[in-house]
């Protein structure tokens, strides 16, 4: 599958991190500029806590199915340092782009002492090791400064539209969220987007 | 005087905008297809993957003038929409597939039946079990069994006119229709054309010469719908070939089977090699058009969710035609060539192909996956599910724990479906044993109840929320309460249906529509069968431990009633009631003794070790501003401070 046929994006995190709402935005953002999108994701009871993973799959030709085949990430836009590495391990490749947050969640068998949480500087050595280019930011600690933890996917995606990676711009998320959101809310996610962007700039 | 801008609405799932694009999950593409065809009622009960269905007509309900519900369970549901269509009108129910289960009673009625305005089942399959108990196919019960006309939409823009379509198929033969989705249909988003809204208005009547009897001559008319609704199959835009005249494989699909092969082919390029039968309409087989696609005598691979339900039939249909010298191999599930366990996805399809075109595939760069398989294995931990950060159930469980070691008994719960059984994963506590079905819990603990003349000794707390209370729970209790059998029902009363996204039930203000509802209260009505009812706040810690372990020490059914708003609700609708810090002078680390009491035992995720300082955290991303963990530090060391 080539990239110009169809651009398969991953977006990862952990339950509860708006994982889901990420990947609608971004489908909704390309399907505005006239792209077909596909997402393929889980909800439900693998959301409390547990990993979770959406497929965004975008092409100007047709319509892909929900599921991106082993080894095809294009992109992966991930909430979670440590799911980066699990996501790798099923859909990268040597060329595949990275945008990761690095604020790890811990997962409850870490939080009991049982196992610890990998290194976080083995972590991205990895992710850097692994990707063709690689975008790391602390988007929950953004999202933190700007007092919620709900705007780290619009961090996020401010961030996947810096990297240019995909053809996806501010001001094409700009429309979207004043689509979405009205006033305050909206200039909130602007500026969060905004955030994202600088973030990656250096 | 200022100039009045004029609102211009943005296009919806509702909107009356014929040839528009949207972005839609299948499940909203399904609804959406359902308000094309004019629907006037729609009835279901939540259960993941099918909530969005009545969610989404729920929300345009009273633009378009229907009438939506979150009925009581799903046998409740699917009468409540057969009530419409016997009046005449265009009826919708949804469920998940163990919400067939419980409509099953009536369901496999209703194929006698037959229907006035169009009457059309969406069941939700969950291949993989990613949020459901099993990965029934249920195929089985609506095609086989009952004989109800199915089909099996493969993207969401076929979903929504599948839905559309199949109202007027219902009315043409006088049946009901099934659809059946599965979990990466219903949760799968794609782009959707939007076509005519039906403007369909009918007055409600029924029609008093009704009769469902005599049962034989039922039986007859239901085999000759399904012949007319095969013939209809048979010329179906549901159903196509795609491929090479000359094919050395034809691959059989449905539903997902179709998306996965396409992808499948393309990453092969064996497009040019091998045809595509892609079925949208799979009870009763098309079985003409299937034979006038296998072309080239070609070896059939059957691609489909859960069991070889396609492979059996066409085998069947096969073997009723063989010619005497001549089989047609059919591979699939049965012949170990498809994953017979777990959901489809292109890298199964991929192998399947391979396995029998005899060619090579590799995915990526061999080195490369190795290395990326290797440190996916050695740098991740599993994330078992847990309960979230200011759960009610952590503090309604931690409370019920307490209270069994404190009686010493073994005892233990029989749980439920819903977010309470994370109690028996790694984040809970394990004191819930068993998990069967909706009020499957209850059921069992009024039988372990009546077993004290064998000897039996042991605490039984039944645990069910409030939505699973009114859905399943009350025959069990009632069955408790009348045969004295020594339980305590435990409710997790968290005022909504919280696993699949905080709908409705009976108990709750408002119903479906957002109108005002009549709240059943759950003591009142508990007490009215004569039982001792507690009601606790689970924050109120030593008030819900004091009051469960009284209740569970005296005779007979007794009922516990945990209240407390869901923590995502809460969030939602209140934000944080406290900031929560530990005092790094009050926290001694491994010194205290407590042995990472908070972190190893109560393992709430807003809490962490931090292994510089040696000593407890929270986690300001994480917490939710509960404030119960204060209770749990023996040093007194977690503080918490009332946000005003």
């Amino acid at each position: 599958m080539s990239m110009e046929k169809c651009v398969n994006i991953v977006v990862c995190g952990t339950g509860g991190q708006g994982n889901v709402l990420l990947s609608r935005f971004l489908a909704r953002a390309f399907v505005k500029k006239g792209y077909y999108a596909t997402i393929g994701e889980t909800f439900g009871m693998s959301q409390r806590g547990g990993a979770v993973m959406s497929h965004v799959r975008i092409s100007r030709e047709k319509p892909y199915g929900p599921l991106i085949p082993e080894g095809q990430g294009h992109v992966i836009l991930s909430l979670e340092p440590m799911e980066t590495i699990r996501v790798l391990g099923d859909y990268g490749n040597p060329s595949i782009a990275v945008i990761s947050n690095i604020r790890p969640v811990y997962p409850v068998i870490s939080i009991t002492g049982e196992e610890d949480y990998p290194d976080l500087a083995e972590v991205k050595r990895v992710i850097r090791e692994m990707s063709g280019k690689t975008w790391f930011l602390d988007a929950t600690q953004i999202s933190l400064e700007m007092g919620n933890t709900i705007l780290t996917n619009m961090v996020m995606i401010g961030a996947l539209a810096e990297s240019k990676v995909v053809d996806l711009t501010e001001s094409d998320l700009r429309g979207i969220i004043k689509e979405s959101f009205s006033g305050d809310i909206a200039q909130t996610n602007i500026s969060a987007v905004s955030r994202g962007m600088r973030a990656v700039r250096g | 005087m200022a100039q009045v801008k004029e609102k211009t609405r943005m296009v919806d799932i509702a909107s009356n905008a014929p040839g528009e694009v949207l972005l839609a999950l299948g499940n909203e593409a399904i609804a959406r297809g359902c308000m094309e065809a004019g629907v006037k009622v729609a009835a279901a009960y939540p259960g993941t993957p099918s909530s969005e269905i009545l969610q989404t007509l729920s929300k345009a309900a009273k633009e378009l003038g229907m009438y939506t519900q979150w009925s009581t369970n799903e046998i409740v549901a699917i009468e409540v929409a057969t009530a419409a269509s016997m009046a005449g009108l265009r009826a919708v129910t949804a469920m998940k597939a163990q919400g067939l289960n419980v409509a099953l009673d009536f369901f496999l009625h209703l194929n006698l039946l037959g229907t006035r305005g169009g009457l059309v089942g969406v069941v939700c399959d969950d291949p993989q079990g990613w949020s459901s108990v099993n990965e029934q196919d249920s195929r089985w019960l609506i095609g086989r069994m009952a004989d109800f006309p199915l089909l099996e939409p493969s993207s969401a823009q076929e979903a929504k006119d599948m839905a559309k379509w199949a109202f007027e198929l219902s009315e043409e033969i006088e049946s009901t229709v099934f659809i059946r989705s599965v979990t990466r249909i219903s949760h799968g988003s794609g782009a959707i054309t939007l076509g005519e809204m039906n403007g369909v208005s009918r007055t409600a009547r029924f029609d008093r010469s009704f009769s469902p009897n005599p049962v034989p001559q039922k039986h007859a008319e239901l085999k000759e719908k399904q012949r007319k609704a095969r013939a209809m199959f048979e010329a179906s835009p549901f159903n196509w070939y795609k491929g090479p005249e000359s094919p050395r494989l034809i691959v059989v699909c449905s539903g997902t089977g179709w998306p996965f092969t396409v992808d499948a082919l393309e990453a092969l390029g064996l497009e040019d090699s091998v045809g595509v039968i892609k079925l949208g309409t799979t009870w009763p087989l098309p079985i003409e058009f299937i034979l006038n696609n296998i072309r080239n005598n070609a070896p059939i691979l059957i691609i489909e969710e859960v069991d070889p339900f396609i492979e059996v039939h066409l085998k069947e249909e096969l073997y009723n035609r063989r010619n005497d010298n001549e089989f047609q191999k059919v591979y699939g599930k049965n012949t170990g060539h498809v994953n017979e366990v777990g959901e489809l996805d292109p890298n199964k399809v991929i192998n399947s192909i391979v396995g029998l075109m005899g060619t090579e595939y590799r995915s990526r760069d061999s080195d490369y996956n190795e290395k990326a398989r290797k440190y996916a294995q050695d740098m991740t931990l599993p994330r078992p599910p847990i309960w979230c950060a200011g759960c009610p159930h952590r503090a309604s469980l931690w409370a019920l724990k307490h209270a069994l070691r404190l009686d010493g008994m073994e005892g233990y719960a029989t749980g439920d479906i819903g977010c309470y059984a994370l109690d028996r994963y790694y984040g809970g506590w394990q004191l819930t044993r068993t998990q069967s079905c909706m009020g499957g819990g209850s059921g069992l603990a009024s039988g372990f109840g009546k077993l004290q003349q064998f000897g039996f000794n042991q605490k039984v707390i039944a645990n069910c929320g409030d939505s699973t209370f009114f859905h399943a729970a009350i025959p069990a209790l009632i069955n408790a309460v009348h045969h004295r059998a020594d339980t305590t029902f435990l409710i997790l009363d968290n005022s909504a249906t919280g696993m699949t996204g905080f709908q409705p039930h009976p108990g709750t203000l408002l119903d479906a529509m957002g109108d005002p509802a009549v709240p059943v209260d759950i003591e009142r009505l508990c007490r009215s069968l004569g039982c001792k009812v507690e009601v606790a706040d689970p924050f109120d810690w030593e008030d819900a431990q004091e009051k469960l372990w009284n209740l569970i020490q005296q005779d007979g059914a007794k009922v516990m009633v945990m209240r407390r708003k869901c923590a995502l609700l809460a969030a939602r609708e209140d934000g944080p009631e406290y900031s929560v810090w530990v005092d790094p002078d009050k926290c001694i680390g491994e010194d205290c003794g407590c042995d990472r009491y908070c972190t190893r035992i109560f393992k709430c995720p807003g809490l962490i070790w931090d292994k510089g300082s040696e000593k407890a955290k929270v986690d300001e991303a994480v917490c939710a501003g509960c404030g119960f963990c204060v209770n749990i530090c023996p040093q007194g060391a977690i503080v918490r401070e009332k946000i005003s």
